[in-house]
């Protein structure tokens, strides 16, 4: 990876009795969260990006482009290509929502051609029945949707979304997050994703800079910190894998579907999919506390997903629990995933890192696909 | 009835003079109370209270030290040499000065809230969709502070009509170029012209009753539509 190619942000200050002290890279494609607790400093970190706040010992090459270089370099907010999604939408009270639309949108006239279109934004978010209403008789929901739209028809280079759910209800969340998954597909374009909340971790994101207190713990792919148990990803109450997989088969009389990923073949639990879904991109999602191991492989059970792997690794979580990584595949070739037992289950297995064992998954989620209806 | 139209000169005098000296008013405290608002300096304070001085003084002092600046020896003497007069004190145009020193921080605290209320937040979503600290100005935080900047002419322009003391003090009361309602009334009462006393003040009691009405009302149709 060199720097050309990647995304890279050095911030360090101090703000009262708070030191932040950030150095990371992140790939210039795809969703990165930057992840971690209230406080640690992740918004002021997508502030210092954006140019609203400037730290004197502050840095940031997107592509080869510095927007900031220590005191030498310093592009105002204004003059750099981006777009930035607050927790509460912010939109102009007193525009419309056409005209909050196309408050950043370069003028017709302007001399490169627009890539985002209005119409494309205005149908990808729904909101053409809103273009004439005031921002002020919308719903919480509605304002976040203009507020993405908004932003994105400024055409960014990068967008950066500070934790755009945090100020919605629980079912408005659901609604939203499917609109953000699409433009995720639907358009080229860096996403740094501020959030501290797990769903939206596993269904968006690609790439994680993990804060705490300031510092950064860990920047890695979310497969791969997510199976680190080093990481606090891993040791977390609702630990999971996130994995890629293809929509192989659908079984029209059962409704599951086959589904395949690095090292193995998952049968996917109903609703059916579409018979176009087939050949498909998902994300699959198995939480740690659904997959049991065993050493022989179970000849009669209620759980369908049965795949053999290896033990690559094992950390007791307290005295009682112990989470252990096994690799899938006969010769621990394929994906990750995690299993969570008690001490006294890791010992009478006999369980021991390199042994060949039976991963046992009682349930697997299955993440929406392109231009799935959201539920 | 033609006996009242001895009326007119001071009405629209004064009329001449709060719209001059307020339009002037919104140029020069828009941008005072912008800084004001959205300054970090410590010493911004200071300026502020400066501004405000006129509240508290007594109009005898506020008008003595006006009349000084605005005499031959003062800098308002120099700009009258400009087209060859001596002094600004006892002209019309002495009168804008005054008012518009006088009136000043009436129309800057308001437009001043009307700034601070908006916050930073709306400035940092116009940033981040390209617009300049110009155009985020023009097109953000002044349609968002239109309240306060109504408020404050509104207030300015009350203020103007209803001075006295500096303008007695700096216009001398000369019929025609300087005499505005609140001194003829002065005069009328004193020359025991009790109907034209009694006209004049009837019409400030109603224009002091739309303008304190309008205020509540304009606060109440921007209180309801917030952000």
């Amino acid at each position: 990876m060199t720097a050309d190619q990647n995304i890279r942000a050095e911030f360090r200050s101090t703000l009262g009795n708070f030191t932040l002290d950030t150095s990371f890279e992140a790939p210039i494609r795809g969703v990165t969260a930057i992840f971690g607790p209230s406080g640690c400093g992740k918004t002021v970190v997508l502030r210092c990006i954006a140019g609203l706040i400037r730290v004197k010992d502050g840095y940031f090459n997107i592509g080869g482009e510095i927007w900031q270089d220590r005191g030498q370099v310093f592009i105002p907010t204004h003059r750099r290509p981006l777009g930035y999604v607050f927790q509460e939408a912010s939109l102009f009270p007193h525009l419309s929502v056409r005209r909050n639309l196309l408050f950043g949108a370069p003028h017709e006239h302007a001399a490169d051609t627009p890539t985002i279109d209005f119409d494309e934004v205005v149908d990808l978010l729904r909101i053409r029945a809103l273009l004439d209403r005031s921002p002020r008789n919308l719903s919480g929901g509605e304002r976040q949707r203009v507020g993405i739209g908004r932003a994105l028809l400024a055409q960014p280079k990068l967008l950066l979304m500070d934790e755009p759910l945090s100020a919605l209800d629980r079912k408005t969340k659901g609604e939203i997050l499917p609109f953000i998954e699409k433009l995720r597909d639907h358009f080229s374009l860096p996403i740094f994703y501020v959030t501290h909340d797990m769903t939206e971790l596993e269904r968006l994101t690609d790439h994680i800079v993990l804060l705490e207190r300031g510092h950064v713990v860990a920047s890695a792919a979310l497969s791969e910190l997510q199976s680190d148990p080093s990481s606090t990803l891993a040791t977390s109450r609702e630990a999971a894998v996130t994995l890629k997989g293809r929509v192989e088969a659908s079984d029209p009389k059962f409704g599951v579907a086959n589904v395949s990923i690095p090292g193995g073949m998952l049968i996917t639990p109903p609703p059916p999919l579409p018979t176009d879904a087939i050949g498909e991109p998902r994300r699959i999602r198995i939480l740690a506390s659904d997959v049991s191991l065993a050493r022989e492989r179970p000849s009669r059970s209620s759980i369908l997903n049965v795949l053999p792997a290896r033990v690559v690794a094992m950390k007791p979580l307290d005295h009682y629990e112990t989470l252990v990584v096994v690799k899938l595949g006969e010769d621990g070739e394929g994906a990750r995933l995690l299993s969570r037992m008690t001490q006294k289950s890791w010992a009478e297995l006999g369980l021991a890192e390199g042994q060949r064992v039976y991963a046992q998954v009682k349930y697997v989620s299955l993440g929406p696909g392109r231009g799935e209806p959201e539920e | 009835m033609e006996t009242l139209q001895h009326l007119w000169p001071p009405v629209r005098l004064t009329l001449e003079l709060a719209t001059i000296s307020t339009m002037t008013l919104l140029m020069l405290a828009t941008p005072l109370a912008w800084w004001l608002a959205r300054s970090k300096r410590s010493w911004k304070e200071v300026i502020a209270t400066i501004v405000s001085l006129p509240l508290v003084l007594p109009p005898t002092v506020l008008g003595f030290y006006i009349l000084i600046a605005l005499g031959p020896d003062g800098p308002g003497g120099a700009i009258a040499n400009l087209w060859g007069a001596r002094t600004l004190a006892f002209t019309f145009q002495g009168l804008v000065i005054g008012c518009i020193v006088s009136a000043l921080p009436a129309v800057v605290q308001p437009i001043r809230n009307g700034f601070a209320a908006i916050g930073d937040r709306p400035l940092e979503a116009a940033a981040t969709l390209r617009a300049s600290p110009w155009k985020a100005f023009w097109r953000v935080a002044l349609p968002l502070a239109s309240p306060g900047l109504l408020s404050g002419a509104v207030l300015g322009f009350a203020n103007i009509v209803g001075n006295f003391g500096v303008v007695l003090m700096i216009g001398g009361n000369i019929p025609n170029r300087t005499r505005v309602m609140s001194t003829a009334i002065f005069d009328y009462v004193e020359t025991m012209q009790w109907r034209e006393a009694n006209i004049l003040a009837g019409g400030m009691v109603v224009f002091a009753f739309v303008v304190i009405l309008s205020m509540i009302l304009i606060q109440k149709r921007f209180a309801g539509a917030g952000a």
